[in-house]
């Protein structure tokens, strides 16, 4: 339980004290927001595994490409 | 598929990857130079190398941070933009990116952490391990994705299935140690020493060239010097062995960076060279309008053997029956008979005929090599952009040089003389920063472009790789990116600048 607690404070007091480190996670939580959510849902709604439910039907689409024209 | 948009996602992913080789490799190198200097700090227990030490990790969580999940990007552009292409890899780029995912988020973050929070809660020798930790951590996983690389340019430990249309892994040691994926990644992680090195000297000069921090900057100037050194020479021994296994596994690839048309033995090297815009692979013109070359050196890069014979362009297109080459022509035909081997497997399967799916199998596995030129239309098309490898060849070449001249000179300087008396030399350290990302951009334009038109080298073209999606949605997700990333590294460059100014004795 103390080793639980230390690690706690080791991390808290650790973000506590950050200077630059401040400004930098601001910046990893909105380029994660962009890239996972934004870029996800807006740009490719349809995508390969949304369009193509199952094993097989992923199988066929792939073989129908690859088996020329 | 429409060129357009294979175009569009070709350049798409172009852009991501080389945006995110801005921030990569300062991070594979800039842990080392941070292991080393905290090593002298424990042995020494000087104040002054524990300053520097702490300084340079602010830097290196800078850019970490700023850099971190750019690579995811890619990955969504696997399963989007080149979904044909990621079904037909299968486990072998899964598996190594799983590796990579486990060993960069637990190792990395948890000693990460340690690094930063750590100084004055855990003892001296733990902390060193922690950082020495992370930047192992860095290296390891580039190992994976470059190991994946390595794969695509020559692939081999695996079996397709027709059943799945996928290839299977069957040997995880030959995908891991193939020749190709080594060279590849020891190469690699080799320019980010070289381009981490840069960025120390370079900051450094720029102290001294500030006259502040003198000796805080000639201390960081003889680590980033030495380690550079070495590093480079580190480099040329890989890129040696990097141009031999393209001469063995990709020998257009080698034709192309030389621009080497007509094959020949005892072939020599341009060092200095402007291609002819007219020359064709058919016409008879001049390759150069102007050359200077270094006789021998390529048949020995490439082969290890001053008299060997370097296939040309037109030797790899057309043939060369007395040098055992067989035309582009003859990869085809044997390429279509495996895309039909594969049809009438799928069709035998249909029919529950067992007999026919066995025989297609045979004409499939006996041709499998060769099954990316099925889907090429012209023999011609399997030449890459001729001018772009060239030239970004040479580039990262002559640079290359350079660098090793400016650490050795540096280094020099700095042990025997008063280095801050040099001033040109100290402004063209300065100006070499964005030289060794330009270099290292370089080298994955060679990489990549010189195997076009491949995505898995002789299995699958790239306008097979790709995904039939709306090339508006591909140009509106390009345009996106560019502005994110370009974004990021504004970012980067202000919050760096502001860091380098406040200087090593201001806040972390």
């Amino acid at each position: 339980m103390l080793k639980i607690k230390e690690v706690y404070y080791f991390y808290i007091d650790g973000f506590k004290s950050m200077k630059v480190g401040k400004t930098l996670w601001k910046i990893i939580f909105i380029k994660l927001a962009v890239i996972l959510i934004f870029l996800k849902y807006v740009t490719h709604d349809k995508n390969f595994k949304s369009e193509y439910k199952t094993y097989d039907e992923k199988v066929n689409f792939v073989y129908e490409n690859l088996k020329g024209n | 598929m429409e060129e357009h948009l294979v175009d569009w996602s070709r350049a798409q992913f172009a852009l991501t990857a080389m945006y995110h080789w801005i921030f990569v490799p300062l991070t594979l190198g800039l842990g080392f130079i941070v292991a080393i200097m905290e090593s002298i700090y424990v042995k020494t227990g000087s104040q002054e190398w524990k300053k520097m030490t702490k300084f340079w990790m602010t830097l290196f969580a800078i850019n970490f941070a700023i850099g971190v999940a750019t690579g995811i990007i890619m990955e969504f552009e696997f399963g989007t933009n080149w979904a044909n292409y990621s079904w037909f890899v299968g486990d072998i780029f899964g598996a190594p990116l799983a590796v990579e995912g486990i060993l960069a988020f637990f190792m990395e973050s948890t000693f990460f952490a340690v690094m930063f929070f750590g100084w004055d809660k855990v003892g001296k020798k733990f902390h060193l391990v922690s950082t020495w930790l992370v930047a192992i951590g860095s290296n390891l996983s580039a190992l994976w994705i470059l190991v994946a690389n390595g794969w695509m340019q020559h692939p081999v430990g695996m079996s397709f299935n027709p059943d799945t249309v996928r290839n299977e892994m069957i040997n995880f040691w030959e995908v891991l140690f193939s020749p190709v994926a080594v060279s590849k990644f020891l190469h690699t992680i080799g320019s980010g020493y070289v381009m981490a090195s840069l960025f120390v000297v370079g900051i450094s000069a720029w102290y001294l060239l500030k006259r502040r921090d003198i000796l805080f900057a000639k201390k960081s100037m003889i680590v980033g010097a030495t380690f550079g050194l070495i590093t480079s020479l580190f480099l040329i021994l890989s890129g040696d062995e990097s141009a031999h296994q393209v001469a063995l596994k990709q020998p257009m690839k080698l034709a192309a960076m030389e621009g080497l048309y007509e094959g020949k033995t005892e072939a020599g090297i341009v060092g200095i060279g402007v291609l002819n815009p007219n020359k064709t692979l058919t016409n008879e013109e001049e390759a150069f309008l102007f050359e200077l070359e270094a006789p021998y050196a390529l048949s020995l890069l490439g082969y290890h053997d001053s008299s060997a014979f370097v296939p040309g362009m037109k030797d790899l297109v057309y043939g060369n029956e007395q040098r055992g080459i067989i035309p582009t022509s003859e990869k085809m035909k044997k390429g279509k008979e495996a895309v039909q081997a594969l049809e009438d497997y799928k069709e035998a399967k249909k029919r529950n005929d067992t007999q026919g799916m066995n025989s297609a199998k045979i004409i499939l596995d006996e041709n499998m090599k060769y099954f990316g030129y099925g889907h090429i239309k012209n023999a011609e098309d399997v030449v890459p952009p001729v001018a772009t490898t060239f030239y970004a060849f040479h580039l990262m070449v002559t640079l290359g040089g350079w660098f090793t001249f400016l650490f050795a000179i540096l280094l020099y300087l700095t042990l025997k003389k008063d280095v801050s008396k040099y001033r040109l030399l100290l402004k063209s350290a300065v100006a070499s920063i964005p030289l060794g990302y330009i270099a290292g951009e370089a080298g994955w334009v060679v990489a990549e472009v010189g195997r076009q038109p491949w995505a898995i080298q002789d299995l699958m073209p790239v306008g097979i790789a790709a995904t039939k999606i709306s090339t508006t949605n591909v140009q509106i997700s390009f345009w996106m990116f560019a502005f994110l990333f370009t974004l990021l590294l504004v970012a980067e460059v202000k919050i760096m600048t502001k860091q380098i100014k406040i200087g090593p004795d201001g806040g972390h």
